[in-house]
């Protein structure tokens, strides 16, 4: 990626919701004290949950947030795409559709009839599609949501002019870095983190629960063999589609997951 | 030790937490057994703490659990998933920082751990030998790591005998326990009345005489030796004693590396776990102000995608390249760099595999060819 924002000394960002719980924007106000310090170093020019709103103008850095689910979505996203220099997706709605995307795979028109008085009101696409799916991303930061460390580390990057650290390392890393007791050996549960992006520093473990994947696939994902563990621990076919079947239900790694055991269960 | 040649002391099972309290006298933090999330881990532990008791480690390939043991002994789990590792190479530490002063310069200092004489109680004899085995990593003549040595200078090793090793344990086909030989201060051997006692250094000494006890008698000793000589024999997990060098270098295209690597998820837990392991990755975080910089290292594996990377390409793109590097490093080429295999037997790999690999399993399956000429 183009990583020269060195040169530019203040760069002017935008932070852009799409669909999405407003979560990861959540990420920038909860910095505290390094958000003042963000706010010295970069020109915050369009942020409408933080204040300021000038969504159509220039900017060197635009980080989105949520999916492409409405009608709407499709055409702003390419107008945001024209007007920056960087566009960075964060969150499992940027990067995998969400858990919005679960509709991809049913009829959701059914759902919309279900819950709303009025569903003829409601304009949603079929399908609720990562940001990559319609314009070029320059980086992805994946996690629901993101953390502010991310969001820091990325900056910071940005503004020493190199490239952000793609993490795609396990949660397993940052478990056994933090001498967490692994729960799937010691508790039997099935644990999604030897599949998952390292990112939260293996937030449910730290409470003694299993890892559910929010973080998306990291590399080398072995979820044939996850899945066959899933098995000898007592879970269904079924049980082990839904834990493939969640926050990151369209990344391509969880959905091959769960299609293959859909397949073997029929 | 527990040989008869050695003067042992005999501390009665009632007095246990005298050794804890002489122990903090001397100024010494002290870590011992906890039960958390499950397992047994080293915590630290404060004045008024109760060692647990009456706990056996139930180990298999992927599996652990807490069970009852009928003797109520108190130290009659195995180990837990780490016992001394992160105690002296940290999983997470700062090297040195970087500011930029008034004038613009930038002023590097290094940053050096703060540690406290600390106390560790019911290590184990694979425990031990895995120290030595960092010791000869990071202690290197002319490569002393500061880092490392700021802490192990600090501790003081209360070992224990182990009298009911796990299934997943081989200490005895290492030739690494179940019975401490060197590197503790202190060396416990629990008994049904109480612990026969040795010590081996100075420092162990002085804990020693501060707790008065009387010598143990030819019978304890005898009872303690006849324990380790027990519990060595229960084990039913084993490792070739020889070199497996040669053995495993000439079996890298063996269909076995491919069979492992469709069980194996590449998370690094048996590398996180292993208390020999010492890879590590190191980096920067600059502040967000831009006027310091941190730069640390951090437990890395030869599981990781980034361990692989060279200027352009990865040695080990895939699962099968990973699992050969650790396996052949640990079992064989350890042999070059530090004069012996880099597997002491405490079977954490093992237990701690989400998917339970067993590696005496893979190893005698890709040695199976050779035994049979």
């Amino acid at each position: 990626m183009n990583a020269s924002l060195v040169k530019l000394g203040k760069p002017r960002v935008a932070v852009h919701k799409f669909s999405s719980c407003d979560g990861c924007q959540l990420a920038f106000l909860n910095l505290g004290e390094d958000l003042l310090a963000l706010a010295e170093r970069v020109e915050l020019v369009h942020f409408a949950e933080a204040g300021p709103l000038d969504p159509d103008t220039e900017v060197d850095i635009a980080f989105v947030e949520g999916s492409v689910s409405t009608p709407q979505d499709l055409e702003r996203i390419q107008h945001i795409r024209q007007h920056s220099r960087m566009l960075i997706a964060i969150g499992a709605c940027a990067t995998s559709g969400g858990i919005q995307a679960l509709r991809n795979n049913t009829d959701g028109t059914d759902w919309v009839a279900q819950i709303y008085a009025h569903p003829e009101a409601i304009a949603s696409l079929a399908h609720s599609t990562p940001i990559s799916s319609h314009v070029k991303v320059d980086f992805e930061l994946w996690g629901c949501p993101v953390s502010g460390p991310q969001i820091v580390a990325v900056v910071n990057s940005l503004l020493l002019g190199v490239a952000p650290h793609d993490n795609v390392d396990k949660v397993c890393t940052e478990c056994k870095r933090r001498n967490l007791t692994c729960v799937m050996v010691s508790h039997g549960v099935a644990c999604m983190g030897p599949v998952t992006r390292a990112g939260c520093g293996a937030l449910c473990p730290s409470l003694g629960r299993d890892c559910y994947g929010c973080y998306g696939p990291a590399e080398n994902a072995n979820t044939d063999a996850l899945a066959a563990q899933f098995g000898h621990l007592g879970l269904t076919p079924q049980d082990i589609v839904r834990r493939f079947q969640s926050i990151n239900s369209q990344a391509p790694v969880f959905l091959a997951a769960a299609e293959k055991m859909r397949q073997r269960d029929e | 030790m527990f040989s008869g040649h050695e003067p042992a002391g005999f501390l009665p099972l009632a007095l246990l937490d005298t050794l804890v309290a002489a122990l903090m006298a001397q100024g010494y933090e002290c870590q011992g057994p906890a039960v958390e999330n499950g397992a047994i881990v080293m915590r630290e532990l404060a004045e008024t703490d109760v060692l647990p008791r009456g706990l056996q480690a139930e180990q298999a390939p992927g599996h652990y659990r807490l069970t009852q043991d009928p003797l109520n002994r108190y130290f009659a789990w195995a180990n837990g998933p780490q016992a001394i590792k992160p105690q002296v190479f940290a999983p997470k530490e700062s090297m040195w920082r970087v500011e930029r002063d008034e004038a613009g310069a930038l002023q590097f200092a290094a940053v050096l751990p703060e540690m406290p004489k600390q106390a560790i109680i019911g290590v184990r004899a694979c425990d031990l030998a895995a120290l030595a085995l960092q010791d000869a990593h990071f202690l290197r003549d002319g490569r002393r790591d500061a880092h490392y040595a700021q802490r192990r200078e600090q501790l003081f090793l209360v070992a224990v005998q182990c009298a009911v090793p796990a299934s997943t344990c081989f200490c005895a086909s290492t030739g690494d326990g179940p019975t401490p030989t060197t590197g503790y201060d202190i060396s416990l051997a629990e008994l049904a009345e109480g612990f026969v006692v040795v010590a081996s250094s100075g420092k162990g000494e002085a804990v020693l005489s501060a707790l008065n006890l009387l010598p143990a008698t030819s019978q304890q000793i005898d009872a303690a030796q006849q324990q380790g000589q027990a519990a060595a024999a229960s084990q039913t997990r084993s490792l070739p004693s020889r070199n497996l060098l040669e053995a495993l270098m000439s079996q890298l295209e063996h269909p076995r590396w491919d069979e492992v690597a469709a069980r194996c998820l590449a998370c690094g837990n048996c590398t996180a776990v292993c208390p020999t392991c010492f890879c590590h990755a190191e980096g920067d975080e600059p502040s967000l102000d831009g006027h310091s910089s941190e730069h640390g290292r951090i437990w890395d594996s030869c599981f990781s995608e980034s361990h692989g990377h060279l200027h352009g390409f990865n040695v080990r793109p895939d699962i099968r390249s990973r699992y050969r590097q650790w396996l052949i490093h640990k079992l064989a080429t350890w042999h070059e760099q530090y004069g012996r295999s880099g597997c002491i037997g405490c079977g954490r790999c093992i237990a701690w595999c989400p998917v339970g690999i067993d590696l005496t399993e893979e190893v005698s399956a890709l040695t199976a060819s050779e035994a049979q000429l």
